[in-house]
């Protein structure tokens, strides 16, 4: 389905190319669409949200679904985390990161028939690869500059968001994809007559596993030592003879192979367009900065919060305002403590 | 090549400004095609837009990516008050500015304490909830925005259909009053308390420079001017929604250009919006109709290169030669 505008309609007394010039830059479609397009299947099996007669049950309801969808958020945003961390970099880019995951998943699945949850090494490893040679191409020149070096990150990654979502338009086309009969997608558990989606159910599993995975990875192995050590001080890491320019490729690669495995597991249940990370990549800086810059345990206690204060305004304000709530509790928690929850940078 | 005292450079500035200015106003005299003014006033109203984002973000260091937010704010104040109060869009303009700058004041009380990525991500998240509490307000025309009916061409009304030539004259004052502003402030208490707090604020408040007072002062000047241009851009079109005022991508579509340019300089977002804004918008219009995204590719490389490029802007290119010659 094309539910795209390529060209807005210039309006009866407006200037063409103004309008044009507007909106086409970005490739944007009227937010409302998008935003409603973006919950619809993130709450299928749910009684429905901002239904009229809040009960025990819907309430429960909300806040079981909220909690999958957190963990999944936490998942997709600890990949950034994990690079601001280890180098103060924002990744702009991070949301289209997710965009070429869910596309690789797809096409895993149109062509070569292989489920998305078996896909998902290969999905893992593929971003791996793509996350470090973006950070040898591109971010390590950003990382040279000597003046405005915040600016020139935002800019230089947020310049490559535009590239890939370009890209994917020219390869994939505009058009909104899905993975249809997955052996994950459309299905609903009930326990204790609470319905839950099976997609999202294996990924907030899949997530609790990939954040305690991280956790060991990260105390008890060399790499993950030496990733913990450049965070700390870069200057004495390579003193002892730990290359921080391949500290730096593998924190990229690890970064993106998380975000991979969120976007192989998200590909069953979403649609799949090029725009589709701009609507992830808020929420992942929000559940990041929420968390605190750099915290992986951050990432994971803010993704958790983010899907439960959104589910919770869900029962309260119209479905479109969702995401004030989420963004009020960030404004909320940042003025009392500046540095995020876990935050200690 | 002997430096210049910096009174020289000022006045040299100054003179430069004003035959651009000159320049600029004669253009339209030789240039009749309505496309290529269209991207004059563009170019100015976004050179105008950056220099006062600059103020902020450049001059006082305080990353913005929330600036739609007094944009949309400009916009839809002389939109709303002309459409239902029937009041002027030149008052409504004004009483935008004021608007925009009580907020920013307010919004700068809590976030200033903020630093670094906590305050752009404070400012990119209030300019959204600001995008969404717009979607959804139907007094304000929610998603569907709202139309400035446009009778006849009237200064009074501040519109114009069958020339662009008055939005052209407008855009280049707005640019003018931008930079002037921008040129009085660099030299003015402020201005180097703004560059002072940049590189350094615990060292400007033992120094005796009041941080925060300065900060906000910025965002106040910053706010009024943007919303200024929101007006404009309302007048312009004739058309606002919440998208195309409000939106986070056009949020860093009016930092860009000072980024580009080179950040926190006089010049650098006139040069900027100067390069950026023409080459935008050819792209778009001779590779962009395939809907194929080409002409994403071409705008996000041309970004991603300058800024790797030309980490201190594209007015890099002067002062490191200028630099060069000093050393010898």
């Amino acid at each position: 389905m094309t539910a795209y505008l390529v060209q807005r309609r210039p309006r009866e007394g407006g200037d063409p190319y103004v309008e044009d010039f507007q909106f086409d830059l970005f490739l944007t479609f009227p937010a409302s669409k998008r935003r409603s397009w973006l919950w619809v299947p993130a709450f299928a099996g749910t009684s429905g949200n901002g239904v009229s007669g809040v009960t025990a049950e819907t309430i429960i309801q909300s806040l079981a679904s909220g909690l999958l969808m957190g963990l999944l958020y936490g998942l997709i945003a600890v990949g950034l985390s994990l690079i601001f961390g280890l180098m103060n970099i924002v990744n702009f880019a991070h949301g289209e990161f997710l965009m070429l995951a869910m596309y690789a998943a797809f096409f895993l699945f149109a062509y070569f028939a292989i489920d998305p949850l078996l896909a998902m090494p290969f999905v893992a490893a593929a971003m791996f690869i793509f996350g470090a040679a973006i950070y040898l191409l591109i971010v390590r020149f950003a990382m040279r500059a000597k003046t405005n070096v915040g600016m020139v990150q935002i800019f230089a990654t947020f310049g490559l968001a535009i590239v890939l979502r370009g890209l994917a338009q020219y390869f994939f086309t505009p058009d909104y994809r899905s993975i249809t009969h997955s052996w994950l997608g459309g299905k609903t558990i009930s326990i204790g007559g609470i319905f839950l989606p099976v997609p999202q159910l294996v990924g907030a599993g899949l997530s609790i596993l990939a954040f305690g995975a991280l956790y060991f990875f990260i105390k008890r192995t060399d790499f993950g030592r030496a990733l913990e050590a450049t965070r700390e001080d870069a200057g004495a890491v390579a003193l002892v003879g730990i290359d921080q320019n391949r500290v730096f490729a593998l924190g990229w690669g690890l970064g993106s192979a998380l975000v991979g495995l969120a976007g192989a597991i998200m590909a069953t249940f979403f649609y799949i367009y090029p725009d589709v990370g701009a609507s992830f990549a808020l929420i992942a800086y929000v559940v990041v900065a929420l968390g605190g810059f750099g915290s992986v345990f951050g990432a994971f206690a803010g993704g958790i919060l983010v899907g439960l204060v959104e589910a919770s305004t869900a029962l309260i304000m119209p479905p479109s305002l969702k995401s004030v709530g989420i963004y009020a509790v960030y404004l909320l928690v940042v003025f009392i403590r500046p540095r995020g929850l876990f935050g200690s940078i | 090549m002997q430096d210049i005292t910096h009174a020289q450079r000022r006045r040299r500035d100054l003179i430069i400004a004003a035959v651009l200015i000159a320049v600029a106003a004669c253009v339209p005299m030789f240039v009749k095609d309505v496309y290529v003014q269209n991207i004059m006033v563009l170019t100015l109203m976004y050179a105008a837009l950056s220099q006062s984002w600059n103020i902020l973000g450049g001059y006082c260091g305080q990353i913005s990516l929330g600036h739609a937010l007094y944009f949309g704010i400009g916009a839809y104040t002389t939109a709303i008050l002309f459409t239902k109060f029937g009041i002027l869009p030149w008052f409504g303009m004004l009483i935008g500015g004021f608007i925009s700058a009580a907020i920013a004041l307010a919004l700068g009380y809590p976030t200033f304490r903020l630093g670094g990525h906590y305050f752009a991500i404070a400012t990119i998240v209030i300019a959204e909830i600001a995008f969404l509490l717009f979607l959804n307000w139907d007094w304000a025309g929610a998603a569907l925005g709202i139309d400035i009916p446009v009778r006849a061409d009237s200064w009074l009304k501040f519109q114009f259909t069958r020339s662009k030539l008055p939005y052209f004259y407008f855009a280049l004052a707005f640019a003018a009053v931008a930079w002037l502003v921008t040129w009085w402030l660099e030299n003015s208490k402020w201005g180097y308390w703004w560059r002072a707090v940049k590189d350094n604020s615990e060292a400007a408040e033992s120094l005796g420079v009041v941080v925060f007072k300065s900060k906000m002062g910025a965002a106040a000047i910053s706010a009024f001017l943007t919303a200024i241009g929101g007006a404009f851009y309302a007048q312009f079109v004739s058309y606002i929604d919440p998208e195309s005022v409000m939106s986070f991508q056009f949020s860093l579509l009016i930092s860009l250009p000072a980024v580009l340019g080179g950040i926190g300089t006089l010049w650098g977002p006139l040069f900027g919006a100067a390069i950026l804004i023409p080459v935008t918008e050819l792209t778009r219009s001779f590779i962009g109709g395939s809907g194929r995204g080409v002409d994403l590719i071409v705008y996000g490389s041309l970004i991603m290169a300058i800024s790797l490029m030309r980490p201190d802007g594209l007015l890099g290119l002067f002062s490191r030669k200028r630099k060069k010659e000093a050393v010898r």
